[in-house]
């Protein structure tokens, strides 16, 4: 498996009267396909990695190389590029623009990118949550949805450029346990069948347990040990 | 339509209140900037109009613009030795050469000149005296150059052509000393020289003063009344273009050597009250504007501070900062454009309103309506204005939104 994303001792450190280590030398290597589920204790450090990996924070030391670029020292503009065309987020709480449809709402990516005609892009968008079961919602603004079927919305819009990989951070943190099953299944599937490389943070043990490579963050650090009490057993 | 003008109509429009409050600020700004600039502008223009209209274009008279150098220091320029007591060369009044000059100056294009001699005079009726003006004119070049024949109440300035003892005087001393038409006055100038002359016009000007002392005469007869045979002591000028006159003065001055005072020069006080007057008003309708702008200001703040995460979902999207300021400055342009429009309209409302309030002057025949300037420059004025007040208040929110980092945003909201 070739290596898509490759981290190398990344360190984020906030400045400060006293500075607080949020990443502490993670060294990491994902490859095309992946599916990881990154865990750990509340504030280990689990969101900042996310962050890094997914260009939204610039590491304080460390590099990162996305697709055999090395953009840690890329300007905001060409990271914002990079995230454009390929990067996807997918986040706890469904961060859908409120005034606009759902379909809008997918669309949205696809026409900053500015690759696909108008019309292209609404039936691609269409077509995007027809597949993630939503044909009949794609008119209706996100407040008119449930949970689940937004952050099945999120999900098409992370998926709206072809992204190589998909970061979700918590993706059912916010969901009951059916909505929870369906949002974890619909990313092994784009993992297994599309290829998509998927990274979340999750406190979710079903969730972890459908995941290919479980990652412990302890403190910042990877810790190979580390193993979350709803796990051990 | 654009991503962000419609990332832009959509946040505008789901704020309808909001978006309403920001546009009646600008639409009241333009449309008062307009009614107050048209009716300042507007009087300023009909009290210059007036000026031109009243008074002549260019006076060339018989004075130099610096006195001239005595003899005795044409002389001895330099001289070491204090010479007191000299007599000064006396100076025969009057423009020399006046017939030349004023072919001169009738070379020119575009204007029209005649020839004025002017003395003072004692008019007496009936055993009472009136101190005046007599001027000595050409009628048909005086009609050329002045509005006195639309003054003219009875009589007119070919009659007084056709009498060349003729002489026509002003309503309010015709009043004064109770004369009409075809009375005889007589006329007694300094060296005494006394003669009967006979009413061939009465006017009014409105300028009681002008009205009382002001008399008109033929040049010849003005000549030989006043002993100044074949002189003048003023060529009056009226331009086509009346804003030449500096220029146009200029020009002549320097040809003829006499003193050429152009109305723009004569008037130069006034003129300059009223670059502060449009300094003044310009400051005080731009402040409205202003005013109104921190409405935009207001709503694009709150739009901004509302949609702080929205900022950095777009942003983590792939959006760049100056997509984000974009958005926002256009939601500000979006404000003053719409702005614009109804404050023209609002504002022309306005001037039309004004422009059938009718003012009656107790002197005045007539009533007078308002004078308004309908000019496109100040439209063009209060919509550049209007249009810079609302990108101008939309663009720092807009830079405090394009800000936003979006890891900031979505750590707290996590």
């Amino acid at each position: 498996m070739s290596a898509l994303l490759v981290a190398e001792d990344l360190r984020r450190e906030l400045s400060g009267e006293v500075p607080v280590v949020l990443v502490d030398g993670v060294s990491l290597n994902v490859g095309s396909g992946e599916f990881i589920a990154i865990m750990g204790p509340s504030g280990s450090g689990k969101s900042s990695l996310l962050y890094l990996l997914g260009l939204l924070d610039l590491p304080t030391e460390g590099s990162i190389l996305l697709d055999g670029e090395n953009v840690s020292h890329f300007s905001e503009d060409e990271l914002a590029d990079r995230r454009l065309r390929k990067l996807g987020f997918v986040f706890q709480f469904h961060f859908l623009l409120a005034e606009f449809s759902c379909l809008q709402n997918v669309t949205l990516p696809m026409r900053k990118l500015g690759d696909l005609m108008p019309e292209q892009a609404q039936a691609r968008a269409a077509q995007l949550l027809g597949d993630l079961g939503l044909a009949n919602h794609m008119h209706k603004r996100p407040s008119q949805l449930s949970g689940g079927q937004r952050q099945r919305v999120a999900i098409a819009r992370a998926l709206a450029n072809d992204p190589l990989i998909i970061l979700a951070d918590e993706p059912t943190g916010n969901l009951d346990s059916a909505s929870s099953a369906m949002v974890r299944d619909i990313l092994r599937q784009l993992a297994s069948d599309m290829g998509k490389t998927i990274i979340a943070v999750t406190h979710d043990a079903s969730f972890a347990r459908a995941a290919d490579r479980r990652i412990g963050l302890v403190d910042g650090k990877i810790d190979p040990q580390w193993v979350p009490p709803t796990l051990a057993g | 339509m654009t991503l962000n003008l419609s990332i832009a109509m959509t946040h505008l429009l789901a704020r309808k209140r909001q978006t309403a409050v920001s546009l009646s600020g600008i639409v009241l700004g333009v449309a008062f900037f307009l009614a107050v600039a048209s009716l300042m502008r507007g009087s300023e223009l009909d009290f210059i109009e007036r000026l031109i209209d009243t008074s002549p274009h260019i006076t060339v008279s018989d004075e130099y613009r610096s006195a001239d150098l005595q003899p005795v220091r044409m002389r001895f320029p330099k001289a070491a030795v204090e010479l007191r007591s000299v007599k000064p060369q006396t100076e025969v009044r009057g423009i020399r050469g006046w017939q030349q000059k004023m072919d001169f100056i009738d070379s020119l294009a575009d204007l029209q000149v005649a020839p004025v001699l002017t003395g003072s005079v004692v008019l007496t009726f009936a055993g009472r005296n009136q101190g005046a003006t007599l001027s000595g004119i050409v009628p048909e070049r005086m009609k050329e150059v002045s509005t006195i024949e639309d003054d003219i109440m009875a009589g007119s300035l070919d009659e007084l052509a056709a009498n060349p003892n003729g002489i026509a005087i002003g309503q309010a001393l015709a009043e004064r000393f109770d004369l009409e038409m075809g009375d005889n006055l007589n006329v007694s100038t300094p060296d005494g020289t006394v003669r009967a002359m006979k009413i061939v016009g009465i006017f009014r000007t409105g300028n009681a003063n002008y009205d009382e002392s002001q008399t008109f005469t033929l040049l010849k007869r003005a000549q030989l009344l006043l002993n100044r045979p074949n002189r003048v002591n003023r060529l009056i000028i009226q331009l086509e273009n009346p804003y030449r006159a500096r220029e146009v003065a200029s020009l002549i001055e320097q040809r003829i050597g006499y003193k050429a005072l152009s109305w723009l020069e004569a008037n130069e006080d006034i003129m300059a009250v009223l670059t502060v007057r449009n300094t003044i008003m310009y400051s005080v309708v731009a402040a409205i504007l202003v005013v109104a702008s921190f409405g935009i200001y207001n709503t694009i703040s709150t739009i901004v501070m509302e949609k702080t995460r929205d900022i950095a979902i777009m942003k983590s999207m792939g959006f760049h900062a100056r997509d984000i300021r974009r958005i926002f400055v256009i939601e500000g342009l979006v404000l003053g454009l719409i702005g614009i429009v109804f404050g023209i309209v609002l504002g022309l409302g306005l001037m039309w309103i004004l422009g059938q309030v009718e003012i009656k002057v107790p002197e005045m025949a007539d009533s007078e309506r308002l004078p308004l300037y309908y000019g496109l420059d100040q439209f063009i004025l209060a919509a550049v204005f209007a249009l810079l007040s609302s990108v101008g208040a939309s663009y720092f929110p807009a830079r405090k939104g394009a800000r936003v980092q979006p890891v900031d945003i979505l750590r707290g909201a996590a």
